[in-house]
């Protein structure tokens, strides 16, 4: 299955679902999706990879670069990962010691008392 | 079992998808193959973004031997440089990050010839043991 994207809003954040596979063919969909966002004014994103298949390195090379550019407009960025294949692929690299990630979209949208990982 | 594809980001699912049907061959367990998947996945995706930073038209080459243990090499033929960007830099960091905690044995060595480098993965096809 290739990269799907749709938004939706929940709790005045701007939430991204992405389905399918991030790949080092996919990945520049997603960067040019998250730059489209940010630069139409959104400053509370949630990236929601609950129906991501499959994350490579180009994927989370994409995501860091969202979230640095998110911050420097002095907005949020958060991730939502359930899933255990996606959670080691952060673990591996140590990158979930630096991209914001929630078991749910209302954890990452403070509508929940549980917090970051 | 050799794979030559055209450097475009495009085919590194293929690869993917024929490194996992070789494994499968060599007798690792399914539990495995995500790991494995991954690990092609990334040196594939390696070699391409190697070559289209270069405009290199040369093919990538993998090898894989359906044996046990199960050893894929990815080659490509770009010379070694700086990633060009944050981004890029963090791709670089996480490919080989993943890379080491995926493959069980995995070596990166300049190529014997005409230049650029290969990526040797192997994978024993006995099944973990479970912790106690």
């Amino acid at each position: 299955m290739e990269l799907s994207l749709a938004t939706r809003t929940v709790a005045a954040h701007t939430v991204l679902e992405v389905a399918g596979e991030v790949d080092v063919y996919t990945a520049p969909k997603l960067r040019d999706r998250l730059t489209e966002l940010l630069e139409a004014g959104t400053r509370a994103l949630v990236i929601d990879l609950g129906r991501v298949e499959f994350l490579d390195s180009t994927g989370l090379g994409v995501l860091v670069g969202g979230l640095r550019k998110a911050r420097n407009l002095g907005g949020s960025f958060g991730l939502v990962v359930g899933q255990e294949s996606l959670l080691k692929v952060f673990r591996i690299t140590a990158l979930d010691q630096v991209l914001p990630l929630y078991p749910t979209i209302e954890a990452a949208t403070g509508q929940s008392s549980d917090g970051g990982r | 079992m050799r794979l030559e594809f055209t450097p475009e980001p495009v085919y590194v699912r293929t690869a993917r998808l024929v490194g996992v049907a070789v494994a499968r061959r060599a007798g690792l367990p399914e539990e495995r193959l995500d790991e494995v998947r991954l690990a092609i996945g990334e040196a594939c995706g390696r070699a391409v973004t190697r070559h289209l930073r270069h405009n290199l038209r040369a093919p990538v080459l993998v090898e894989m031997r359906d044996e046990n243990p199960y050893i894929v090499l990815v080659t490509d033929r770009a010379p070694d440089d700086a990633a060009a960007d944050m981004e890029a830099e963090i791709t670089v960091e996480a490919s080989l990050a993943l890379l080491s905690g995926l493959a069980e044995e995995l070596q990166v060595m300049q190529a014997a010839d005409g230049g650029g480098s290969v990526v040797r993965m192997s994978w024993t096809a006995r099944p973990r043991r479970a912790n106690r």
